[in-house]
C-alpha cells in the first residue's frame, strides 16, 4: 500500500502537522509572558496579592504550555533537514544564519530564565523575579521575530544571488531580515498571540464569574483581556488590511485565492461566500458586494485586480483551503472585535462582571485565538504554493532523498504522540483552572502539590531530615 | 558584501564551535538524560521527586545546545545538514520523540496525581530511548556514509547494525554515570547513597565500552589506524588513553571515601577524553568519511555574519547559564517547586 504515496505529498503533511501542533503553544505563550510580566509589576507596585495570586495560578498553565512548545519545537529544528534537505542545502546560506541567530538569542534567553521564573522563588530577589518573567517575555518576542524573518524571507525573497553551482547565496543582510512581507507578519503575528491569550484568560475568568467562585480574580482576567479586545482587536484588522496590501504587491496570486477571484477585472465585487472550484476556474453559488474587493485592495471602485486566470493552473495556489481559511480567519477577528465592543458598552452600563450571556459568550470564544491562527497560517503557507521561495524554488524540488514509507510511518508516531502529549497536556491545563487561584500558602509546595500523593508508597521514605 | 574570511580560518573556527557545541550538549544534556535512565531504580517516590527536582530548573538549557548543535550545523555546514538528517531520518525522529515524552514528563509527572507512574515510565522511557538513539547516529557516523552528488545515497535502514547498537548501549551507561554522579553531588541522605552505588556499579561498564570502541576504531579503517599507530604520532595520543585510565581509578576512588564533588567533574573528564579521542579519529570529516568540513562549509557571508552573533552571544549565554547554576547551588530538595 505504501507503493502509491508521494514522499513529497507526505513530507508536506508531516511539515504542516508538526508546524501547526508547535505554532498553537508560541500563540499561547508569547502573550501569556507579556501578561504574567504584567502581573507581576502591576504586584511589585500596588502589593495587592490578588496579583500574585493569579500570577501563581497561570505561571503553572504556562509552564505546561511552555514544555510543550519546547518539544514540539525541538522537532522543528530538524524538520528542515530530515523533510527538505535539498531545500536545506540550497538555502542554507540564506536561511542557516537566521535560525542560529534565534537560538543565540532567544532560545537560551527562555530557557534558562524559565527555570529562575518557574522555581526562583525563594531563591532569588522579587525584583530578580520579575526581571527573569521579563526576560522570558522579551525571549518569547525575539523568537518570533527571528522565524518570521525566516519564513518572511521565503514568502518575499531579496537580497541574494543565485550562484553557479545552484546555490543561495546572500548579497545583503538587512534587506534579507527586513524583507518587505516581515514588518508585517511580525507585527500581525504578535497582535495575534496577544489576543489569542487575551481570549483564553477571558474565557476562563468568565467561567468563573460563571460559577460565582474566584470572582475577585476573576474580575482582573476578565478585566484585562477586554482590555486587549477593545483596543488590540481593531488594531489586528488594520494591521491585517496593511498586510493583505503588501500581498497584493508582491502575491498577488495568494490574494486572488483569498478573494476566490479567477478573472482580472475592473471593479471587482467582494466574494464573500461561494465554492472556489478549481477544475472550472470560478468560484460557484458565489454572493459577491459588487466593487468591494477593488475599492479595499486598490482603494478606487474602479481599480483593477488581477484574477487566476492569469497564472498557469500549475502556479495557481489550492484556492478552496485559502479562500475558506481567510474567511474563518477574518470572521474570528470581527467577533472579536464585536467583543470589545459589547465589553465597551457593557462596561460603561457597570454590567460588564455580571451578565450572563456575556459570559457564555466569552467562554464560547475560549478557543478561537487559536482557530483564527491556524487559519491565517494556512493562508500564508497554502497561498504561496508551488513555491517554498516564492518565484525561487519549489516544493517539489525541496524535498529529502527519503522513501514514503518512513516518512508515512515518522508521521504516523508524530501523530499518535501529538494526540497522547496534548490530551494529557489539555487534561492538566483543565485541572489547573478547576483548582483555581489558591491563596499563597497553598500555591507553594511541589510543583504545586502539597503533600506527596496518597497512592504513592512511602515505606522506604527518607525520614524527613532535610527538607 | 561583509566577510571575515580574509581574516580568518572561518571553516576550520565553525568546525571547532560545533564540535563544542555538541559537545556541550553531551555533557549538560548527558546528566540529566542519566537522570532520567537511573530514574525507574531509585529506592523511593521522595527520592525520584528529589532527582526530578535537581535538574528540573536545567534540562530545558541543557536541551538548547541540541538546537544550537542543529541549528548551527544548518547555518555554517548546510550541506553536512541536508546529508545527514535524511541519512538519520529514523534514529533522529525516533531520538526527538524520546525528548518528546521525557521533557513533557517534568510538568506533567507533579500535576499528575493517579497517572504518576504513567510519567515516571515515560520520563525514563524517552530518556533511553533518546540516548540509544543518540549513540546509535555515533555508532552509525564513525562507520561512514554513502554519498553520492550532494545527497546521502544510502539505504534507509544503513545505521542499523551490531556496531551501532553496541554504541547505543555504551552511551546508556555513559549518561548513566554522568547522571549518577550529578545526583552524588546534588542530593544527600539515601538517594545519594544510591546514586553512589549506582555510579560504581556502571563505572565498570564505561570502562569496558571504552575500551570496546578504542579498539574497534583502529581497527575499522586503515587510515585511523595509520594516525593512532604511526610513530612520532603513538607518543603525542599516548596521554589520551593514559588519562582516561587515571580518571576511573580516582572516580572509584572519591566514590569510595565519600567525595560529593569531584565524581562528577572527572566523568565529565572522561566524556571529554573520549570525545576528544573521536575527534581525533574523525579529523577533518563533517559527513565521516566522505564530507570534509571545508567541502560543506556554508557561504563565507553566512559563516561570517553568525559568527560576529556566537562570539557576542555565546560568553553571555555562558554567563548566565552559570548563573542559573549559581541560582540552583546546593542539594536539591523533595519539595522545592513553585
Ligand atoms: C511566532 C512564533 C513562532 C513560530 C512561527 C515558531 N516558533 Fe518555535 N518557538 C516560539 C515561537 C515560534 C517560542 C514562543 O519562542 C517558543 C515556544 C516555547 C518556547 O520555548 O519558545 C518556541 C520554541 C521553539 C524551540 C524550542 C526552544 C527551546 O529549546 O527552548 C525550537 C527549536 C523552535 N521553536 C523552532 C522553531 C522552528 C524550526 C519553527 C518553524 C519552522 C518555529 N519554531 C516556529
Ligand atoms: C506556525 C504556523 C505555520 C503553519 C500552521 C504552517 C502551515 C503550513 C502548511 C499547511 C504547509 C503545507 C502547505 C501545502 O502543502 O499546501 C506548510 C508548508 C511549509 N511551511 Fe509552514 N506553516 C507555519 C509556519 C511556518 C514557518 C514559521 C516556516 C518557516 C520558518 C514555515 C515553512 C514552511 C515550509 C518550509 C513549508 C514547506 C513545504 C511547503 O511549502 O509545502 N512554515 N506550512
Ligand atoms: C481582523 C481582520 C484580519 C485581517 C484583515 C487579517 C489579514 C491577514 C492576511 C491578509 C494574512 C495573509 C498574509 C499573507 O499574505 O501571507 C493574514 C495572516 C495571518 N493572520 Fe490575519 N487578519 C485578521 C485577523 C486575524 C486574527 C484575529 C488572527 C489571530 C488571532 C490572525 C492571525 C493570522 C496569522 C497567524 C497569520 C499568518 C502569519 C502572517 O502571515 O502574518 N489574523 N492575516
Amino acid at each position: 500500500m505504501f507503493d502509491t504515496l508521494d514522499p513529497i505529498l507526505m513530507a508536506r503533511i508531516q511539515f504542516a502537522f508538526t508546524i501547526s501542533f508547535h505554532i498553537i503553544f508560541p500563540a499561547f505563550t508569547i502573550g501569556l509572558a507579556s501578561w504574567l510580566a504584567v502581573l507581576e509589576w502591576r504586584w511589585l507596585k500596588t502589593g495587592n496579592a490578588i496579583y500574585a495570586e493569579i500570577y501563581r495560578m497561570w505561571v503553572k498553565i504556562f509552564a505546561v504550555a511552555f514544555g510543550m512548545g519546547v518539544v514540539s519545537g525541538v522537532v522543528m529544528s530538524f524538520q528542515f533537514g530530515t523533510n527538505w534537505s535539498v531545500f536545506s542545502d540550497k538555502a542554507g546560506n540564506v536561511m542557516g544564519p537566521l535560525l542560529g541567530y534565534e537560538v543565540l538569542t532567544a532560545f537560551f534567553l527562555e530557557a534558562s530564565f524559565l527555570g529562575v521564573m518557574l522555581f526562583g522563588w525563594n531563591r532569588v530577589s522579587p525584583r530578580m523575579h520579575f526581571a527573569s518573567t521579563v526576560i522570558v517575555a522579551l525571549g518569547t518576542i525575539i523568537s518570533a521575530f527571528w522565524i518570521l524573518s525566516a519564513n518572511s524571507w521565503m514568502q518575499t525573497p531579496q537580497g541574494f544571488r543565485v550562484g553557479a553551482d545552484g546555490l543561495l547565496y546572500p548579497t545583503d543582510w538587512l534587506a534579507i531580515v527586513f524583507n518587505p512581507s516581515f514588518p508585517f507578519r511580525f507585527t500581525h503575528m504578535i497582535i495575534a498571540a496577544y489576543l489569542t491569550t487575551a481570549f483564553v484568560v477571558a474565557g476562563i475568568g468568565a467561567f468563573y464569574l460563571f460559577r460565582r467562585r474566584h470572582v475577585r480574580h476573576a474580575r482582573v482576567m476578565v478585566g484585562m483581556a477586554m482590555i486587549m479586545a477593545v483596543f488590540v482587536a481593531p488594531t489586528q484588522l488594520l494591521v491585517g488590511d496593511l498586510h493583505g496590501l503588501n500581498t497584493l504587491e508582491h502575491q498577488p496570486a495568494k490574494v486572488a485565492a483569498m478573494e476566490g477571484l479567477w478573472e482580472t477585472q475592473r471593479g471587482a465585487p467582494l466574494v464573500l461566500f461561494g465554492w472556489p472550484d478549481q477544475e472550472r476556474q470560478e468560484t460557484r453559488f458565489a454572493l459577491e458586494i459588487p466593487k468591494l474587493s477593488s475599492l479595499i485592495l486598490t482603494h478606487d471602485l474602479d481599480g483593477e485586480v488581477k484574477g487566476l486566470k492569469e497564472w498557469p493552473r500549475d502556479e495557481q495556489p489550492p484556492v478552496a483551503w485559502v479562500f475558506w481559511s481567510f474567511r474563518i480567519m477574518v470572521g474570528i477577528g470581527m467577533l472579536m472585535i464585536l467583543t470589545g465592543l459589547m465589553a465597551a458598552v457593557l462596561f460603561l452600563r457597570k454590567r460588564l462582571f455580571d451578565t450572563r450571556w456575556f459570559q457564555y459568550w466569552c467562554m464560547a470564544l475560549t478557543p478561537s485565538g487559536f482557530v483564527a491562527v491556524l487559519a491565517g497560517w494556512f493562508v500564508t503557507e497554502i497561498g504561496r504554493q508551488p513555491w517554498i521561495i516564492y518565484n525561487v524554488m519549489r516544493t517539489a524540488e525541496a524535498a529529502s532523498p527519503v522513501g514514503a514509507q518512513p516518512i508515512a510511518l515518522s508521521l504516523a508516531a508524530f501523530v499518535v504522540t501529538y494526540a497522547v502529549v496534548f490530551g494529557a497536556g489539555i487534561y492538566y491545563i483543565g485541572r489547573l483552572i478547576a483548582k483555581g487561584p489558591g491563596d499563597l500558602e497553598e500555591a507553594y509546595g511541589a510543583h504545586g502539590v502539597k503533600r506527596p500523593p496518597l497512592v504513592a508508597p512511602q515505606v522506604a521514605d527518607e525520614g524527613g531530615s532535610h527538607v | 558584501m561583509f566577510s571575515l574570511e580574509a581574516f580568518i580560518d572561518l571553516p576550520m573556527i565553525w568546525y571547532g564551535l560545533i564540535i563544542t557545541a555538541v559537545m556541550l550538549y553531551v555533557i549538560l544534556d548527558g546528566f540529566d538524560l542519566g537522570v532520567g535512565i537511573l530514574f525507574p531504580f531509585a529506592p523511593s517516590e521522595k527520592c525520584r521527586d528529589r532527582m526530578m527536582n535537581s535538574i528540573a530548573p536545567f534540562w530545558d538549557g541543557n536541551e538548547t545546545w541540541l538546537v544550537l548543535g542543529g541549528g548551527g550545523l544548518f547555518a555554517a555546514f548546510p550541506l553536512a545538514y541536508a546529508i545527514l538528517m535524511p541519512a538519520l531520518y529514523i534514529p533522529v525522529t525516533l531520538m526527538l520523540l524520546g525528548l518528546i515524552f521525557r521533557g513533557v514528563a517534568f510538568e506533567f509527572r507533579f500535576k499528575a496525581r493517579k497517572s504518576r507512574r504513567i510519567w515516571d515510565y515515560s520520563f525514563h522511557g524517552g530518556s533511553l530511548l533518546a540516548t540509544v538513539m543518540q549513540g546509535m547516529i555515533l555508532g552509525a557516523l564513525v562507520q561512514g556514509v554513502t554519498v553520492s552528488g550532494r545527497s546521502f545515497a544510502g539505504g534507509t535502514f544503513d545505521w542499523i547494525n551490531a556496531y551501532s547498537v553496541m554504541t547505543g548501549v555504551a552511551l546508556v551507561f555513559g549518561y548513566a554515570l554522568l547522571g549518577s554522579t550529578w545526583l552524588v553531588m546534588k542530593t544527600d541522605g539515601i538517594t545519594q547513597s544510591w546514586a553512589r552505588r549506582s555510579a560504581s556499579y556502571v563505572l565498570g561498564y564505561v570502562g569496558l565500552f571504552i575500551a570496546v570502541v578504542s579498539i574497534s576504531m583502529p581497527l575499522m579503517k586503515d587510515t585511523i589506524r595509520g594516525l593512532w599507530f604511526s610513530l612520532p604520532n603513538f607518543f603525542y595520543l599516548l596521554p589520551v588513553p593514559l588519562m582516561t585510565a587515571l580518571l576511573f581509578i580516582l572516580i572509584w576512588r572519591d566514590l569510595h571515601i565519600g567525595r560529593e564533588y569531584r565524581p562528577f567533574f572527572m566523568s565529565i573528564g572522561i566524556f571529554l577524553l573520549g570525545y576528544l579521542g573521536l575527534g581525533i579519529s574523525l579529523w577533518p570529516w563533517i559527513v565521516p568519511h566522505a564530507v570534509s568540513f571545508r567541502q560543506a562549509a556554508a557561504a563565507p557571508e553566512s559563516q561570517s555574519l553568525l559568527l560576529v552573533g556566537t562570539a557576542v552571544m555565546l560568553p553571555v549565554v555562558l554567563a548566565y547559564t552559570a548563573y542559573c547554576y549559581y541560582v540552583f547551588r546546593g542539594k536539591a530538595s523533595h519539595e522545592s517547586g513553585y
